[in-house]
């Protein structure tokens, strides 16, 4: 009996199993893990779990590059497809909606109770100053977003914006996307910003307040103030809790990063950041229903009543999902 | 966590994760112009989409099937769709891969070794627009971007939006801020090609045994311990080679070889270099079973 070197004899043991493994990774990476039978796939840890401790030993007793380059990059490969995201994406959605955007909102209380309050302030500032002196509304709300509403328009004109009574009702399920893809374009903004230590997204909320604030302003020195909310509220019951969540989000990420705690700043910022996410995407559906609000209920219903009845119908909607949905367990 | 490795003369960047099973390894972390070529990959793929979902609704607003007000709803949501949700879906269903990512063969992983958790993929991607778009958008019309602002502060506004963009350039394992938020990582995908063990395959010197063995490769204890393991294995990379050039490289190491161990041996250059791997093999590996790692020739350490 000759002797051979323990590596060789090691791994012409095990070679076949890792050849399955590379099989089976093969496959599944190039069609999916569904390329695979049930067989196969409960094959797989085992499989992998062997490949691992090959490698562990091989580490150990060889001295083959060749061979120990191999296992690492064959354990690596199963480990992706091991340890990857398996989920179905309307399971994930369905989880999502149920249990972890509530969740995720109640763990951020203090972030969305400090985001509502700088809207808040802008709204009343904004409120404060353009009473004072009309000019300044032209400070606050850029012309694109005016569309001719300002101190030097018409009473008559400002109530007309109020009911779209000028041939609107063409293009409304454009107009709810439309709003739906900006207004959500600045929610994601207010989050990612938030990498700049939270403070472009506490501007951000706050300048959204001023523009509110100074609309509110004027609307209320023509005597419209009531009409105006009641033009406002329905979908701005849902929008402005979202940009509240975009922000609240923002100021997650920058309070991670000023101020990470006992962990270190990288981990910090990665664990915010992907409770953060879980807001923002929720803050998203919520801007859809928003615009859908807004761009088609709005404009068909006019009636003053009807207008608070479902703007104080979505607040107490939303107060009951986020207070009780994904409570159990 | 990662460092610098030399291979072949080419460095890489290796990441080393652990995985639940408790054994480190090591992925190598993607260069930043892969990264780059799988986003204008992606960008592509979305362009071509949004054309494909344009053309048909283009085609059934002439024909009147629909009304105008649908086809531009339809449009302007297809197009943040397309944004928003091509990363996304695509690394949550194939596994941190994207179109682009796949066709230049590297992934995102978690960077602690977990499995990639969808909160991450939706983090890692939601910053996007921020970092290249905003970027692109403040070179592209800085004056249009800051209106009215002083010259330095549009200029310190123009290397702050850089910075977001750059970043990954900024750092060794090439993370942008989306990786900082979620917690990934994009490597290489690994592509492993296991070759013939070259010790099994060495010639032997006498008897009929397959497998070469130490003992009877006629060598002595002291010149078997001329080498380390980084000579070993640089022999190893020679002899796996191919090539133009690899016999004469083959004679120059085997000729500085018999130098150094004072061989006599008048044998084929590349059967005495297979008989001297195995043999040289076997004996560290003889030694580093006894916890005695002998990392190259200068290495005296027992």
């Amino acid at each position: 009996m000759p002797l051979t070197l323990k590596s060789a004899a090691f791994r012409a043991e095990r070679e076949a199993s890792w050849r399955e493994l590379e099989e089976l990774v093969r496959r599944a990476e190039r069609r999916g893990v569904r390329a695979l039978t049930g067989a196969e796939l409960a094959r797989l840890p085992p499989l992998y779990r062997a490949a691992v401790s090959s490698l562990s030993v091989a580490r150990a007793i060889s001295l083959d590059r060749n061979a120990l380059r191999y296992l690492e990059s064959l354990c690596a490969r199963a480990y992706l497809l091991v340890y990857g995201t398996r989920r179905h994406l309307r399971e994930a959605a369905d989880d999502f909606f149920r249990r972890r955007f509530p969740v995720a909102l109640r763990a951020h209380g203090w972030h969305v109770l400090l985001a509502s309050l700088l809207l808040a302030g802008g709204i009343l500032t904004g409120f404060a100053m353009v009473l004072r002196d009309p000019d300044r509304f032209y400070a606050f709300v850029s012309p694109a977003m005016a569309q001719g509403r300002g101190p030097t328009a018409s009473t008559e004109a400002l109530r007309d914006v109020l009911y779209s009574r000028k041939g609107a009702a063409e293009m409304l399920n454009t107009f709810a996307m439309f709003l739906f893809s900006h207004n959500a374009q600045v929610g994601l903004l207010a989050f990612a910003a938030g990498f700049a230590g939270g403070v472009p997204s506490a501007l951000l909320v706050f300048g959204n307040g001023l523009a509110l604030g100074a609309f509110a302003a004027l609307y209320a020195s023509r005597g419209l103030s009531l009409e105006l909310w009641a033009w406002l509220l329905p979908h701005g019951v849902t929008e402005l809790f979202a940009v509240v969540l975009c922000g609240a989000a923002g100021l997650a990420l920058g309070q991670a990063l000023v101020f990470p705690g006992r962990r270190d700043r990288l981990s910090a910022l990665a664990a915010r950041g992907r409770e953060a996410a879980v807001l923002v995407v929720g803050a998203v559906a919520m801007l859809f229903v928003a615009a859908l609000v807004e761009g088609i209920f709005r404009q068909l219903v006019h009636s003053v009543a009807a207008r608070y009845a479902v703007a104080g119908a979505f607040a107490l909607g939303w107060a009951l999902y986020f207070s009780l949905a994904g409570r159990r367990r | 966590m990662s460092s610098a490795h030399d291979a072949g003369g080419l460095t890489e960047r290796r990441h080393e994760i652990l995985t639940p099973e408790g054994v480190p390894l090591q992925l190598t972390v993607a260069a930043a112009g892969d990264r780059l070529g799988a986003l204008l990959l992606d960008q592509l793929f979305i362009g071509l989409g949004v054309l494909a979902l344009g053309i048909p609704l283009l085609w059934l607003l002439v024909r009147g099937v629909v009304v105008p007000d649908l086809v531009a709803a339809a449009f302007v949501l297809g197009i943040f769709l397309a944004r928003n949700v091509y990363y996304p879906f695509f690394e949550l269903s194939w596994q941190g891969q994207t179109p682009g990512k796949r066709l230049l063969k590297i992934r995102v992983v978690d960077r602690h070794g977990g499995s990639l958790r969808a909160e991450a993929v939706l983090a890692r991607n939601l910053t996007r627009e921020v970092e290249i778009f905003l970027p692109l958008a403040a070179v592209s019309g800085a004056g249009s971007f800051f209106p009215g602002a002083p010259g330095l502060a549009r200029l310190l506004a123009l290397a702050w939006l850089l910075l977001f963009g750059l970043l990954p350039l900024f750092n060794k394992d090439r993370l942008r801020v989306g990786d900082l938020l979620a917690g990934t990582i994009v490597v290489l995908q690994p592509e492993p090609i296991l070759l013939p063990d070259l010790s099994a395959g060495a010639a032997p010197s006498s008897g009929s045994s397959g497998y070469p063995t130490p003992s009877e490769e006629g060598f002595t204890a002291a010149q078997l311990d001329a080498y380390g393991v980084y000579e070993l294995q640089v022999l190893e990379d020679l002899l796996r080679a191919s090539g133009p050039g690899r016999q004469e490289r083959l004679e120059a190491v085997a000729a500085k070889i018999r130098a150094r161990i004072g061989w006599e041996g008048r044998e084929p250059v590349e059967a005495f270099l297979r008989r001297y791997y195995a043999a040289l093999r076997g004996r560290l590996e003889g030694r580093l079973l006894f916890g005695k790692r002998r990392a190259d020739k200068h290495d005296q350490a027992d």
